[in-house]
Protein backbone atom coordinates (compact mmCIF):
# COMPACT_ATOMS: atom_id res chain seq x y z
CA UNK A 1 0.00 0.00 0.00
CA UNK A 2 0.98 3.62 -0.55
CA UNK A 3 1.75 5.57 2.60
CA UNK A 4 2.10 9.34 2.23
CA UNK A 5 4.75 10.82 4.51
CA UNK A 6 3.96 14.51 4.99
CA UNK A 7 7.00 16.73 4.43
CA UNK A 8 6.69 20.06 6.21
CA UNK A 9 10.44 20.69 6.56
CA UNK A 10 10.59 19.52 10.18
CA UNK A 11 13.65 17.35 10.20
CA UNK A 12 15.06 14.51 8.25
CA UNK A 13 12.75 11.91 6.74
CA UNK A 14 15.39 9.35 5.70
CA UNK A 15 15.02 7.18 8.80
CA UNK A 16 11.21 7.23 8.80
CA UNK A 17 11.15 6.10 5.17
CA UNK A 18 13.69 3.37 5.86
CA UNK A 19 11.67 2.13 8.86
CA UNK A 20 8.37 2.05 6.94
CA UNK A 21 10.04 0.26 4.05
CA UNK A 22 11.51 -2.32 6.44
CA UNK A 23 7.96 -2.76 7.80
CA UNK A 24 6.76 -3.73 4.33
CA UNK A 25 5.21 -0.47 3.12
CA UNK A 26 5.88 1.69 0.05
CA UNK A 27 6.18 5.15 1.57
CA UNK A 28 6.55 8.33 -0.45
CA UNK A 29 7.31 11.86 0.65
CA UNK A 30 4.94 14.64 -0.32
CA UNK A 31 4.08 18.27 0.35
CA UNK A 32 0.99 18.00 -1.85
CA UNK A 33 -2.42 17.79 -0.13
CA UNK A 34 -3.85 15.86 -3.10
CA UNK A 35 -1.34 13.05 -2.48
CA UNK A 36 -2.52 12.87 1.12
CA UNK A 37 -6.15 12.68 -0.07
CA UNK A 38 -5.30 9.80 -2.41
CA UNK A 39 -2.97 7.79 -0.16
CA UNK A 40 -3.98 4.54 1.57
CA UNK A 41 -2.49 5.83 4.81
CA UNK A 42 -0.65 8.89 6.11
CA UNK A 43 2.35 9.38 8.37
CA UNK A 44 2.97 12.78 9.97
CA UNK A 45 6.60 12.75 11.14
CA UNK A 46 8.54 15.68 12.52
CA UNK A 47 11.08 16.74 15.09
CA UNK A 48 11.82 20.04 16.72
CA UNK A 49 9.66 23.03 17.54
CA UNK A 50 5.84 22.98 17.43
CA UNK A 51 6.08 26.20 15.41
CA UNK A 52 7.31 24.03 12.51
CA UNK A 53 3.70 22.82 12.10
CA UNK A 54 2.89 26.33 10.81
CA UNK A 55 4.14 24.96 7.49
CA UNK A 56 1.18 22.56 7.43
CA UNK A 57 -1.15 24.93 5.62
CA UNK A 58 -4.95 24.99 5.51
CA UNK A 59 -5.12 22.79 2.41
CA UNK A 60 -2.95 20.10 3.98
CA UNK A 61 -4.91 20.32 7.25
CA UNK A 62 -8.13 19.80 5.34
CA UNK A 63 -6.61 16.82 3.52
CA UNK A 64 -5.52 15.27 6.82
CA UNK A 65 -8.94 15.89 8.36
CA UNK A 66 -10.57 14.32 5.32
CA UNK A 67 -8.28 11.26 5.45
CA UNK A 68 -9.15 10.80 9.13
CA UNK A 69 -12.87 11.22 8.46
CA UNK A 70 -12.73 8.59 5.73
CA UNK A 71 -11.10 6.16 8.15
CA UNK A 72 -7.65 6.16 6.57
CA UNK A 73 -4.98 5.03 9.05
CA UNK A 74 -2.86 7.96 10.23
CA UNK A 75 0.30 7.78 12.33
CA UNK A 76 1.87 10.82 13.99
CA UNK A 77 5.48 10.41 15.08
CA UNK A 78 7.08 12.63 17.77
CA UNK A 79 6.00 16.18 16.83
CA UNK A 80 3.42 14.43 14.64
CA UNK A 81 1.81 12.97 17.78
CA UNK A 82 1.76 16.38 19.44
CA UNK A 83 0.10 17.85 16.32
CA UNK A 84 -2.88 15.48 16.88
CA UNK A 85 -3.77 17.41 20.07
CA UNK A 86 -5.40 20.84 20.49
CA UNK A 87 -2.03 22.61 20.59
CA UNK A 88 1.16 23.11 22.55
CA UNK A 89 2.43 25.69 25.00
CA UNK A 90 5.60 25.67 22.85
CA UNK A 91 3.70 27.74 20.23
CA UNK A 92 0.46 28.82 21.92
CA UNK A 93 -0.97 30.67 18.92
CA UNK A 94 -0.85 27.59 16.64
CA UNK A 95 -3.73 25.13 16.76
CA UNK A 96 -3.12 21.40 16.39
CA UNK A 97 -5.49 19.06 14.57
CA UNK A 98 -7.62 18.60 17.68
CA UNK A 99 -8.19 14.88 17.10
CA UNK A 100 -7.40 14.43 20.80
CA UNK A 101 -8.18 16.91 23.58
CA UNK A 102 -5.57 18.75 25.58
CA UNK A 103 -2.42 20.75 25.08
CA UNK A 104 1.22 19.65 25.05
CA UNK A 105 3.41 21.03 27.82
CA UNK A 106 7.11 21.33 28.60
CA UNK A 107 8.33 18.29 30.57
CA UNK A 108 8.42 19.21 34.24
CA UNK A 109 10.39 17.77 37.12
CA UNK A 110 13.94 17.64 38.37
CA UNK A 111 15.23 16.03 35.17
CA UNK A 112 17.40 16.95 32.23
CA UNK A 113 15.37 18.31 29.32
CA UNK A 114 15.26 17.33 26.47
CA UNK A 115 14.33 13.76 27.36
CA UNK A 116 16.83 11.86 25.23
CA UNK A 117 17.35 8.13 25.17
CA UNK A 118 15.68 4.79 25.74
CA UNK A 119 12.74 4.69 28.13
CA UNK A 120 9.97 2.20 28.88
CA UNK A 121 6.31 2.39 27.90
CA UNK A 122 3.53 1.15 30.20
CA UNK A 123 0.25 0.01 28.63
CA UNK A 124 -2.94 1.70 29.73
CA UNK A 125 -5.08 -0.48 27.47
CA UNK A 126 -4.74 -2.88 24.55
CA UNK A 127 -4.24 -1.39 21.11
CA UNK A 128 -3.54 -2.98 17.72
CA UNK A 129 -0.53 -0.65 17.32
CA UNK A 130 1.12 -2.35 20.31
CA UNK A 131 0.27 -5.95 19.35
CA UNK A 132 3.17 -8.23 20.26
CA UNK A 133 5.17 -5.47 22.00
CA UNK A 134 6.40 -6.65 25.39
CA UNK A 135 5.29 -4.89 28.56
CA UNK A 136 8.08 -2.55 29.67
CA UNK A 137 9.65 -2.42 26.20
CA UNK A 138 12.30 0.27 25.72
CA UNK A 139 11.89 2.78 22.90
CA UNK A 140 13.96 5.79 21.81
CA UNK A 141 12.75 9.29 22.75
CA UNK A 142 14.08 12.74 21.97
CA UNK A 143 11.73 15.61 22.89
CA UNK A 144 11.13 18.45 25.34
CA UNK A 145 7.35 18.82 25.16
CA UNK A 146 4.81 16.08 25.72
CA UNK A 147 1.09 15.36 25.39
CA UNK A 148 -1.22 14.64 28.35
CA UNK A 149 -1.64 10.98 29.34
CA UNK A 150 -5.42 11.37 29.26
CA UNK A 151 -8.06 10.54 26.67
CA UNK A 152 -6.75 8.35 23.86
CA UNK A 153 -3.58 7.35 25.74
CA UNK A 154 -2.89 3.63 25.26
CA UNK A 155 0.64 3.65 26.73
CA UNK A 156 2.35 6.18 28.98
CA UNK A 157 5.94 6.95 29.91
CA UNK A 158 7.07 8.76 33.03
CA UNK A 159 9.93 11.23 32.89
CA UNK A 160 9.52 13.75 35.65
CA UNK A 161 5.79 13.45 34.87
CA UNK A 162 3.64 10.87 33.07
CA UNK A 163 2.90 11.69 29.44
CA UNK A 164 1.31 10.01 26.42
CA UNK A 165 3.81 7.72 24.69
CA UNK A 166 1.23 6.07 22.41
CA UNK A 167 -2.23 7.36 21.53
CA UNK A 168 -5.16 5.95 19.57
CA UNK A 169 -8.49 7.32 18.44
CA UNK A 170 -10.29 5.28 15.84
CA UNK A 171 -7.76 4.70 13.08
CA UNK A 172 -5.53 7.57 14.17
CA UNK A 173 -2.38 6.70 16.11
CA UNK A 174 0.51 8.64 17.55
CA UNK A 175 3.86 7.72 19.10
CA UNK A 176 5.98 10.25 20.99
CA UNK A 177 9.12 8.15 20.51
CA UNK A 178 10.85 7.23 17.25
CA UNK A 179 9.79 3.71 16.23
CA UNK A 180 12.24 3.88 13.31
CA UNK A 181 15.07 4.23 15.88
CA UNK A 182 13.74 1.82 18.51
CA UNK A 183 15.21 -1.47 17.39
CA UNK A 184 13.04 -4.58 17.03
CA UNK A 185 10.16 -3.26 19.19
CA UNK A 186 9.98 -0.10 17.07
CA UNK A 187 9.89 -2.09 13.83
CA UNK A 188 7.08 -4.21 15.28
CA UNK A 189 5.04 -1.04 15.94
CA UNK A 190 5.61 0.11 12.36
CA UNK A 191 4.63 -3.33 11.05
CA UNK A 192 1.46 -3.15 13.19
CA UNK A 193 0.59 0.18 11.60
CA UNK A 194 1.29 -1.08 8.09
CA UNK A 195 -0.92 -4.13 8.80
CA UNK A 196 -3.83 -1.76 9.55
CA UNK A 197 -3.46 0.01 6.23
CA UNK B 1 12.96 4.82 33.83
CA UNK B 2 15.34 6.45 31.37
CA UNK B 3 18.12 3.98 30.61
CA UNK B 4 21.81 4.80 30.69
CA UNK B 5 23.00 4.37 27.12
CA UNK B 6 25.88 2.19 25.99
CA UNK B 7 27.23 3.63 22.74
CA UNK B 8 29.68 1.93 20.42
CA UNK B 9 32.05 4.12 18.48
CA UNK B 10 33.54 3.21 15.14
CA UNK B 11 36.62 5.30 14.40
CA UNK B 12 36.72 5.15 10.63
CA UNK B 13 39.51 6.07 8.22
CA UNK B 14 39.09 5.69 4.47
CA UNK B 15 36.09 3.43 4.98
CA UNK B 16 37.71 1.03 7.47
CA UNK B 17 37.39 0.91 11.24
CA UNK B 18 40.54 1.82 13.15
CA UNK B 19 41.23 2.43 16.81
CA UNK B 20 44.18 4.28 18.28
CA UNK B 21 45.77 4.85 21.63
CA UNK B 22 45.70 8.54 22.62
CA UNK B 23 44.72 9.39 19.04
CA UNK B 24 47.88 7.78 17.56
CA UNK B 25 48.93 4.38 16.22
CA UNK B 26 45.77 3.45 14.38
CA UNK B 27 45.33 -0.28 14.04
CA UNK B 28 42.85 -1.88 11.68
CA UNK B 29 39.74 -3.23 13.38
CA UNK B 30 37.43 -4.18 10.55
CA UNK B 31 34.53 -3.39 8.26
CA UNK B 32 32.12 -0.77 9.68
CA UNK B 33 28.95 -2.32 8.22
CA UNK B 34 29.85 -5.74 9.62
CA UNK B 35 30.50 -4.27 13.07
CA UNK B 36 27.27 -2.24 12.94
CA UNK B 37 25.33 -5.39 12.08
CA UNK B 38 26.80 -7.18 15.08
CA UNK B 39 26.12 -4.30 17.47
CA UNK B 40 22.52 -4.02 16.28
CA UNK B 41 21.86 -7.62 17.32
CA UNK B 42 23.92 -7.48 20.51
CA UNK B 43 21.89 -4.70 22.14
CA UNK B 44 24.04 -1.61 21.73
CA UNK B 45 21.87 1.51 22.24
CA UNK B 46 23.44 3.83 19.71
CA UNK B 47 26.28 3.98 17.22
CA UNK B 48 28.76 6.75 16.52
CA UNK B 49 30.92 6.88 13.41
CA UNK B 50 33.90 9.19 13.83
CA UNK B 51 35.93 9.91 10.72
CA UNK B 52 39.22 10.34 12.57
CA UNK B 53 41.39 11.55 9.73
CA UNK B 54 38.86 13.28 7.55
CA UNK B 55 40.29 14.76 4.39
CA UNK B 56 38.66 15.94 1.20
CA UNK B 57 39.82 12.78 -0.57
CA UNK B 58 38.01 10.36 1.69
CA UNK B 59 34.71 12.25 1.93
CA UNK B 60 33.17 9.90 -0.60
CA UNK B 61 34.33 6.94 1.47
CA UNK B 62 32.60 8.43 4.51
CA UNK B 63 29.31 9.04 2.69
CA UNK B 64 29.42 5.46 1.44
CA UNK B 65 30.17 4.19 4.96
CA UNK B 66 27.18 6.11 6.39
CA UNK B 67 24.86 4.65 3.78
CA UNK B 68 26.13 1.11 4.27
CA UNK B 69 25.97 1.30 8.05
CA UNK B 70 22.56 3.01 8.31
CA UNK B 71 20.97 0.57 5.89
CA UNK B 72 21.00 -2.13 8.56
CA UNK B 73 20.59 -0.04 11.66
CA UNK B 74 17.35 0.80 13.48
CA UNK B 75 18.96 2.56 16.41
CA UNK B 76 20.28 6.14 16.48
CA UNK B 77 23.38 6.81 14.39
CA UNK B 78 25.64 9.82 14.90
CA UNK B 79 28.41 10.87 12.53
CA UNK B 80 31.36 13.11 13.32
CA UNK B 81 34.72 14.06 11.93
CA UNK B 82 35.09 16.58 9.16
CA UNK B 83 31.64 18.17 9.60
CA UNK B 84 32.61 21.77 8.87
CA UNK B 85 29.56 23.31 7.23
CA UNK B 86 25.80 23.03 6.85
CA UNK B 87 26.45 21.20 3.58
CA UNK B 88 28.63 18.59 5.34
CA UNK B 89 25.95 18.08 7.98
CA UNK B 90 23.23 17.81 5.34
CA UNK B 91 25.23 15.17 3.47
CA UNK B 92 25.60 13.06 6.62
CA UNK B 93 21.94 13.43 7.67
CA UNK B 94 20.57 12.81 4.19
CA UNK B 95 22.81 9.75 3.96
CA UNK B 96 21.10 8.20 6.97
CA UNK B 97 22.69 9.69 10.09
CA UNK B 98 20.33 10.92 12.82
CA UNK B 99 22.83 13.25 14.45
CA UNK B 100 26.03 15.03 13.50
CA UNK B 101 28.86 15.62 15.95
CA UNK B 102 30.69 18.92 15.54
CA UNK B 103 34.08 19.54 17.12
CA UNK B 104 36.62 21.94 15.58
CA UNK B 105 33.99 23.61 13.40
CA UNK B 106 31.81 24.41 16.42
CA UNK B 107 34.79 25.90 18.27
CA UNK B 108 35.63 28.05 15.26
CA UNK B 109 32.03 29.11 14.65
CA UNK B 110 29.51 28.45 17.47
CA UNK B 111 26.80 29.99 15.28
CA UNK B 112 27.06 26.88 13.07
CA UNK B 113 25.57 24.91 16.00
CA UNK B 114 22.66 27.34 16.14
CA UNK B 115 22.05 27.23 12.38
CA UNK B 116 22.03 23.42 12.35
CA UNK B 117 19.76 23.25 15.43
CA UNK B 118 17.28 25.61 13.76
CA UNK B 119 17.31 23.59 10.57
CA UNK B 120 17.30 20.02 11.94
CA UNK B 121 16.39 20.40 15.62
CA UNK B 122 18.75 20.24 18.59
CA UNK B 123 18.36 16.45 18.79
CA UNK B 124 20.39 16.23 15.57
CA UNK B 125 23.32 18.32 16.84
CA UNK B 126 25.99 16.89 19.14
CA UNK B 127 28.95 19.01 20.18
CA UNK B 128 32.03 16.84 20.66
CA UNK B 129 34.59 18.14 23.12
CA UNK B 130 38.11 16.67 23.38
CA UNK B 131 39.73 17.75 26.63
CA UNK B 132 42.56 16.85 28.97
CA UNK B 133 43.67 17.76 32.46
CA UNK B 134 45.56 20.99 32.07
CA UNK B 135 48.90 20.27 33.74
CA UNK B 136 50.72 23.15 32.12
CA UNK B 137 52.80 25.35 34.47
CA UNK B 138 50.99 28.44 35.67
CA UNK B 139 47.57 26.94 35.06
CA UNK B 140 46.80 27.03 38.76
CA UNK B 141 45.28 24.02 40.45
CA UNK B 142 45.51 21.67 37.46
CA UNK B 143 41.77 21.05 37.79
CA UNK B 144 40.93 22.93 34.62
CA UNK B 145 39.92 20.79 31.64
CA UNK B 146 41.67 22.14 28.57
CA UNK B 147 39.83 21.80 25.26
CA UNK B 148 41.78 20.74 22.14
CA UNK B 149 40.67 20.88 18.53
CA UNK B 150 41.82 19.17 15.34
CA UNK B 151 41.88 15.60 16.68
CA UNK B 152 43.53 16.67 19.92
CA UNK B 153 46.43 18.48 18.28
CA UNK B 154 45.60 22.15 18.86
CA UNK B 155 45.11 23.86 22.23
CA UNK B 156 42.14 26.22 22.15
CA UNK B 157 42.53 28.02 25.47
CA UNK B 158 38.96 26.99 26.29
CA UNK B 159 37.78 25.17 29.40
CA UNK B 160 35.52 22.14 28.83
CA UNK B 161 32.86 23.21 31.36
CA UNK B 162 32.58 26.72 29.94
CA UNK B 163 32.54 25.51 26.35
CA UNK B 164 29.89 22.86 27.11
CA UNK B 165 27.66 25.55 28.66
CA UNK B 166 28.11 27.80 25.63
CA UNK B 167 27.43 24.93 23.23
CA UNK B 168 24.20 24.07 25.07
CA UNK B 169 23.03 27.68 24.85
CA UNK B 170 23.93 27.73 21.14
CA UNK B 171 21.55 24.82 20.56
CA UNK B 172 23.51 21.58 21.02
CA UNK B 173 21.28 18.64 21.96
CA UNK B 174 24.04 16.55 23.54
CA UNK B 175 27.69 16.80 24.55
CA UNK B 176 30.14 14.04 23.60
CA UNK B 177 33.01 14.52 26.04
CA UNK B 178 36.27 12.68 25.32
CA UNK B 179 39.19 12.55 27.71
CA UNK B 180 42.35 12.72 25.60
CA UNK B 181 44.38 11.53 28.60
CA UNK B 182 42.33 8.35 28.87
CA UNK B 183 41.58 7.69 25.17
CA UNK B 184 42.58 4.14 24.30
CA UNK B 185 44.32 3.54 27.65
CA UNK B 186 41.54 1.38 29.19
CA UNK B 187 42.39 3.07 32.51
CA UNK B 188 38.80 4.18 33.12
CA UNK B 189 36.73 7.23 32.13
CA UNK B 190 37.67 10.61 33.57
CA UNK B 191 34.78 10.69 36.05
CA UNK B 192 35.71 14.03 37.58
CA UNK B 193 35.73 15.80 34.24
CA UNK B 194 32.49 14.10 33.16
CA UNK B 195 30.73 15.00 36.41
CA UNK B 196 31.91 18.61 36.15
CA UNK B 197 30.48 18.98 32.64
CA UNK B 198 27.33 16.94 33.28
CA UNK B 199 26.46 19.05 36.35
CA UNK B 200 26.96 22.27 34.40
CA UNK B 201 24.55 21.60 31.52
CA UNK B 202 20.91 20.48 31.23
CA UNK B 203 21.54 18.40 28.10
CA UNK B 204 22.79 14.77 28.12
CA UNK B 205 26.52 14.13 28.36
CA UNK B 206 28.15 11.14 26.70
CA UNK B 207 31.41 10.11 28.37
CA UNK B 208 34.20 8.82 26.16
CA UNK B 209 37.80 7.72 26.53
CA UNK B 210 39.24 5.08 28.82
CA UNK B 211 36.69 2.26 28.95
CA UNK B 212 38.50 -0.91 29.96
CA UNK B 213 36.37 -2.83 32.46
CA UNK B 214 32.70 -3.13 33.40
CA UNK B 215 33.46 -1.26 36.64
CA UNK B 216 34.55 1.75 34.57
CA UNK B 217 31.03 2.00 33.10
CA UNK B 218 29.47 1.70 36.56
CA UNK B 219 31.78 4.44 37.84
CA UNK B 220 31.03 6.89 35.02
CA UNK B 221 27.24 6.37 35.33
CA UNK B 222 27.33 6.96 39.09
CA UNK B 223 30.27 9.15 40.20
CA UNK B 224 30.70 10.56 36.68
CA UNK B 225 26.98 11.45 36.31
CA UNK B 226 27.14 10.47 32.64
CA UNK B 227 23.91 9.93 30.69
CA UNK B 228 25.65 7.66 28.20
CA UNK B 229 29.05 6.03 27.85
CA UNK B 230 30.90 5.41 24.65
CA UNK B 231 33.57 2.86 23.90
CA UNK B 232 35.28 1.49 20.87
CA UNK B 233 37.94 -1.12 21.37
CA UNK B 234 36.28 -2.85 24.30
CA UNK B 235 33.51 -3.86 21.89
CA UNK B 236 35.39 -4.20 18.60
CA UNK B 237 37.62 -7.00 19.62
CA UNK B 238 34.83 -9.04 21.22
CA UNK B 239 36.54 -9.12 24.57
CA UNK B 240 33.26 -8.56 26.36
CA UNK B 241 29.70 -8.75 25.13
CA UNK B 242 27.33 -5.81 25.34
CA UNK B 243 24.66 -8.03 26.94
CA UNK B 244 27.07 -9.12 29.69
CA UNK B 245 27.97 -5.49 30.39
CA UNK B 246 24.28 -4.56 30.64
CA UNK B 247 23.53 -7.47 32.98
CA UNK B 248 26.44 -6.34 35.17
CA UNK B 249 25.07 -2.77 35.35
CA UNK B 250 21.46 -3.88 35.91
CA UNK B 251 22.52 -6.03 38.89
CA UNK B 252 24.12 -2.98 40.43
CA UNK B 253 21.07 -0.80 40.05
CA UNK B 254 22.03 1.13 36.91
CA UNK B 255 19.00 1.24 34.56
CA UNK B 256 19.84 -0.12 31.11
CA UNK B 257 17.78 -1.21 28.12
CA UNK B 258 17.44 -4.97 27.96
CA UNK B 259 17.26 -6.02 24.30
Amino acid sequence: MRIAVVDYRAGNLTSVLKGLTAAGASPFVTEDARDVEDADAVVVPGVGHFAATRAIGDTMRAALASAIERGRPVLGVCLGLQFLFDGSEEAPDLPGLGVLPGRCVLLRGDMKVPHVGWNTIARRRESPILAGVREGAYVYFTHSYAAPAGEGCVAATTYGMPFAAVVERGRVFGVQFHPEKSGEDGLRILRNFVALC
Amino acid sequence: MLAKRIIACLDVRDGAVVKGVQFQDLANAGDPAALARRYNTEGIDELVILDVTATIENRRALADTIRRVSAELFIPLAVGGGIRSEADAAAALDGGADKVALNSAALADPALVTRLARRYGSQAVVVAIDARRDASPGSGTGERFAVFSRSGSTATGRDAVDWAREAAVAGAGEILLTSIDRDGTRAGFDCDMTAAVSSAVAIPVIASGGAGTFDHFYDVFTAGRADAALAASIFHFQERGVATLKAFLQERGVPVRQG
